[in-house]
């Protein structure tokens, strides 16, 4: 090895704690950064196989009842692949062992074999036999939350009558890489479950032979998604249909999609400030170190090493602690990428998994990485190889100090010597302090940026059930039922308070937009389902009129007052005017309300419910549910504290491992900073410090001087990561928001006071082992080293 | 143990006419040099002598290339140094120059051993790093990192660095000046019998009068100018110098 080399080496093994806290830093922008692209790589290149091998549909719609004749028109359709029509139904389910109402949903397959389109993944067991009625195949979360297999059996409750199923296999499908039920936020595999059945028997039971309810379209090469589906919109729109979905509006694909798209913001975010204090840090530790080394640095060039030898030894030793950063990161993100793509594989169901790391990702670290640290030293390197030889044989000027603004203005006299020691070193060095300050306020921002989606969510769901959405169960019906259907339920024991809605499917235009959504029926003084304004007051439903929520408002460019086109997508099919009036405040889902009378005239069918909101006596629950069970025309039973559980459970988990891993990397970040400041605070200053305690001040003493001004600089970094924090969740939010659901930007003080606490703690830790390196400061030493 | 042909007698190596060095201090300006013309000649052994302040190190910067002239030019067997760009004065110090200064400015992390081949791995036909050491009488302390030496064995350390390469010119920056004197005599014994056995012009910048003694020539400086040229035809040994 080259004597120049050796040095390179020596040096950073005698700075090796800030060269470890640095590659820390970088280690935690690495590894989140390979751990959330690896996932998405991943995931994106399983679902495309996925996709195509088990031939996921590229459009879809569903219609009330259609002849299976229909199909071959479909098929003329430009563009057209292939078609695929089947029966699906919705059905109340008895699982053994399970007291709550569970939901299901019958998709229908040929007997015997795969269908054309949307192909199951067969985990266990067989398809369903010819002639076998009572066979099903279950979706495999549904089956893992019940621990049924093939040979178990559960009732189901099909058009008002019983009937035990038989599972005869475990099932995936592309189509349901996640079930959610209609209506709800989150999946809950335990009340809500996809199953497949033969056609003939599915198609007996609900009265659909020689017809179809649902239809898969596949594209013929080259053909127009859009296109096509309008054509499909005007062959089934006779039939019921309440237009078509391209593949980007399905559920489970969109639900990933939207997936993605976070992972990818996040995977820009996070890494981009692990990387940028990873660069400052560099920046202040390379620049001190080339400080020291003015001389050695006119030695080498005294001899004939060039500026570019001379700066590109720097940049190599730099390159060692990116090179450790990014390999170590890349190591740990792989392992944690591991784990977070399986967190993802229970929540996003495939049937297997292609985790691999692609060298494009390790090639964009490697660059990320190199890029970061070049731009941290570049201004500090190009100062030394300018340095002209003979000016760095000379030792560095005496830093120019003066007195400090506060001093000048006459408040000289509220200060003793060391605390204005302390003022002057920050005055003097603003930059410096100010980067310290911003760099400690990274790993806030960090924090809060990662409770806040819990802040966030726990607010949204206060707001949606707490003030908005208030009953225990919601009962919907199969379809529009008369108003006695309230007194029925009213009348059922357990029943507190009953209150009906009605929710009809629509389509809102204003000028050239338009979009498709539900206006729910709400009636004259609402006491279980309240729409709510700006300042989450209940607004009362005027008998004219459309509330919109107001994210949806924006997105028509509708103001109050404006007239919006209902065109609405059942019963009546009519189109009319409608005008505006408050907007809404819903965090979750794009709404629209209306008085229940003016909505049941637009719609038609005369006065009728879509279903009934329930408050309940929480003892008779078991029996209530078991009730309405019976009852052919109730289509789904949900109970609001199940989908709150079920919320925190799938997002707990998740969560709970991610303020984790943030709190570790974060911690990193203000160790990092402190530590390296604190260290080239002592390296600078360890004469003047030194000569003090010659003078006779204590350790104590001199201690203060030095890490009073981190202490400050710590103090004063914290309403800055607040600030950081409230901002950063802001931009990120703005990358999160889809259709589905707003997050606010509502930060709690808890997890102020919780970023508070990590960062103040590893400002501690570091103060601690300064102040024992200032125990060991050689006093004699110190003075008789050379300036 | 190789060495260098000897240069005929006389021949000059150095040319410096009307070199003059101001300072821009902001609002002054501070000359260090005012128009110094000097020669120095092939294998001889100088002593530059003056008080602090003198413009000497301004000078022997300048001829070592390390810093560049604000008015006059210096030629290098010929070679305008005062023309030469930032590529050429370094190739000029990789292969011709040897430096020595007052604080050794040895790297601390590097044994003695290794900074010496620091200098080795980029030159042209050096000698080894052992053979250097050896000539300065450090053969047993190749080992020791700098904190483990002696000032004068770290001064030592420094020259056989600036020899090792075998330049044709040793330019020393008060050599002794962070020494006591038994241990400058030491160094500056090495340093003779490198001027003798490898034929090196030498170069000593000094305020100390005693040591001129082992000059050949002699060249006061005072207030940046060359104010006389003492010829001196019987230097005396380092050992036999006191102060």
């Amino acid at each position: 090895m080259k004597a120049i080399d050796r040095k390179m080496l020596r040096d950073l093994r005698a700075m090796w704690g800030q060269a470890l806290a640095i590659a820390f830093v970088i280690v935690s922008g690495v590894a989140t950064f390979v751990t959330m692209t690896a996932t998405m790589d991943s995931l994106q290149r399983t679902l495309a196989t996925y996709y195509a091998d088990y031939r996921f549909a590229d459009a879809f719609a569903s219609v009330r009842r259609a002849p299976e004749q229909l199909q071959n028109r479909l098929r003329q359709i430009e563009g057209v692949g292939q078609v695929q029509t089947r029966v699906m139904a919705a059905v109340n389910l008895e699982v053994p062992g399970f007291g709550e109402p569970v939901t299901g949903q019958i998709v229908s397959i040929p007997e015997g074999k795969q269908p054309v389109l949307n192909q199951l993944f067969i985990r266990e067991g067989r398809l369903v036999r010819p002639g076998r009625e009572d066979e099903v195949l279950l979706n495999e979360a549904f089956a893992e939350a019940h621990g049924l297999e093939p040979g178990s059996t559960l009732t189901a409750i099909i058009n008002g009558r019983r009937k035990t199923l038989a599972v005869v296999g475990i099932a995936l499908s592309p189509e349901f890489l996640m079930q959610i039920q209609p209506g709800s936020l989150f999946p809950d595999p335990q009340r809500f479950g996809v199953m497949w059945m033969g056609r003939p028997a599915l198609a007996a039971a609900y009265d659909m032979e020689g017809a179809f309810n649902d239809v898969n379209i596949a594209l013929a090469p080259g053909a127009d998604v859009r296109e096509v589906v309008a054509q499909l919109d005007v062959l089934l729109k006779p039939y019921g249909s309440q237009g078509g979905q391209e593949r980007a509006d399905q559920p489970s694909h969109f639900y990933i999609t939207e997936e993605f798209r976070q992972l990818r913001s996040m995977a820009t975010i996070l890494p981009v400030i692990f990387l940028a204090v990873a660069a400052f840090l560099l920046n202040i530790v390379v620049t001190r170190l080339i400080g020291t080394q003015r001389e050695q640095i006119a030695v080498l060039k005294a001899f004939g090493y060039s500026s570019t030898d001379v700066g590109w030894h720097f940049v190599k030793m730099v390159l060692v602690i990116a090179a450790v950063g990014a390999v170590g990161g890349t190591v740990l993100g792989l392992w944690m990428g591991n784990g977070m793509a399986n967190l993802y594989m229970e929540f996003y169901r495939f049937p297997y998994l292609d985790y691999t790391l692609r060298l494009p990702v390790f090639f964009a670290v490697l660059a990320l990485t190199t890029g970061a640290a070049l731009v941290g030293v570049i201004r500090a390197v190009r100062r030394a190889v300018k340095l002209p030889p003979a000016e760095a044989m000379r030792p560095a000027p005496p830093a120019n100090y003066r007195p400090t603004l506060v001093e000048r203005i006459g408040l000289k006299h509220l200060f003793d010597q060391p605390t204005r020691m302390i003022a002057r070193n920050l005055e003097r060095q603003p930059i410096k302090a100010l980067l310290t300050i911003i760099g400690m306020a990274a790993s806030g921002a960090i924090l809060v940026l990662g409770l806040f989606f819990s802040d966030a969510f726990d607010y949204i769901i206060d707001v949606q059930y707490g003030m908005a959405e208030r009953a225990d169960l919601t009962v919907t019906f199969n379809q529009p039922t008369s108003t006695a259907a309230l007194y029925e339920v009213q009348a059922m024991p357990g029943v507190l308070y009953a209150e009906p809605f009605r929710a009809v499917p629509v389509r809102l235009h204003h000028h050239h937009r338009s979009y498709e959504t539900g206006i729910s029926g709400i009636p004259d003084r609402p006491y279980l389902r309240r729409v709510l304004n700006r300042d989450l007051d209940p607004i009362s439903i005027p008998p004219e009129g459309l509330v919109l929520t107001d994210r949806l408002a924006a997105k028509l460019d509708i103001e109050a007052g404006d007239q919006v086109l209902v065109e609405v997508l059942e019963g009546s099919r009519r189109t009319i005017a409608v005008p505006v009036i408050a907007p809404a405040q819903q965090y979750i889902g794009l709404g629209a309300y209306m008085n229940l009378n003016q909505l049941n005239r637009i719609a038609g069918n005369g006065a009728a419910l879509s279903g009934v909101l329930v408050a309940i006596d929480a003892r008779y629950e078991d029996q209530l549910v078991d009730a309405l069970q019976e009852r052919p025309r109730v289509a789904s039973i949900v109970s609001q504290e199940r989908i709150i559980e079920s919320v925190y459970e799938t997002s707990g988990q998740s969560t709970l491992t991610f303020a984790f891993i943030l709190t570790l990397f974060a911690g990193v970040i203000a160790f990092g900073v402190v530590y390296n400041s604190a260290r080239i605070t002592l390296a600078e200053r360890d004469r003047e410090l030194a000569s003090l305690r010659v003078l006779g001040f204590t350790r104590n003493e001199i201690a203060y001087i030095l890490l009073g001004e981190l202490a400050l600089l710590t103090l004063l970094s914290l309403p800055v990561a607040f600030a950081l924090g409230a901002l950063l969740s802001a931009a990120t939010v703005e990358s999160l928001q889809t259709d589905l659901y707003e997050f606010p930007v509502v930060l709690g003080r808890g997890t102020f006071a919780y970023a508070a606490v990590v960062v103040l703690s590893a400002a501690a830790i570091s103060a601690l082992i300064i102040r024992r390196m200032l125990n060991k400061l050689d006093l004699v030493g110190v003075l008789k080293t050379r300036e | 143990m190789k060495h260098p042909p000897q240069e005929t007698p006389h021949k000059i190596v150095f040319e410096a006419r009307g070199v003059t060095k101001v300072y821009d201090m902001g609002t002054v300006q501070v000359y260090a040099l005012r128009g110094v013309d000097l020669d120095l000649y092939a294998g001889e052994l100088v002593v530059l002598l003056g008080a602090s302040g003198s413009g000497k190190s301004t000078l022997l910067n300048i001829l070592g290339g390390l810093d560049t002239a604000t008015a006059g030019r210096v030629f290098y067997r010929g070679e305008d140094l005062t023309q030469a760009d930032e590529h050429q004065l370094t190739d000029y110090r990789r292969y011709h120059v040897g430096f020595v200064f007052q604080f050794y400015n040895l790297i601390p992390s590097l044994t003695a051993r290794e900074n010496v081949a620091i200098v080795t791995e980029i030159a042209r036909d050096p000698m080894t790093p052992e053979e250097a050491l050896d000539i300065v009488g450090l053969s047993d302390r190749m080992d020791h990192f700098p904190a483990q030496l002696s000032g004068g064995q770290q001064q030592r350390v420094a020259i056989a660095r600036a020899i090792a390469k075998q330049p044709a010119v040793l330019l020393c920056d008060e050599p002794t000046g962070a020494l006591d004197s038994k241990t400058g005599v030491v160094v500056l014994e090495a340093l003779e019998r490198v001027n003798r056995a490898l034929g090196t012009t030498t170069a000593i910048i000094t305020h100390n009068a005693a040591q001129a003694q082992m000059a050949s020539r002699i060249i006061h400086l005072s207030d940046g100018q060359v104010t006389q040229i003492e010829q001196n035809p019987n230097p005396m040994p380092a050992s036999e110098i006191t102060w």
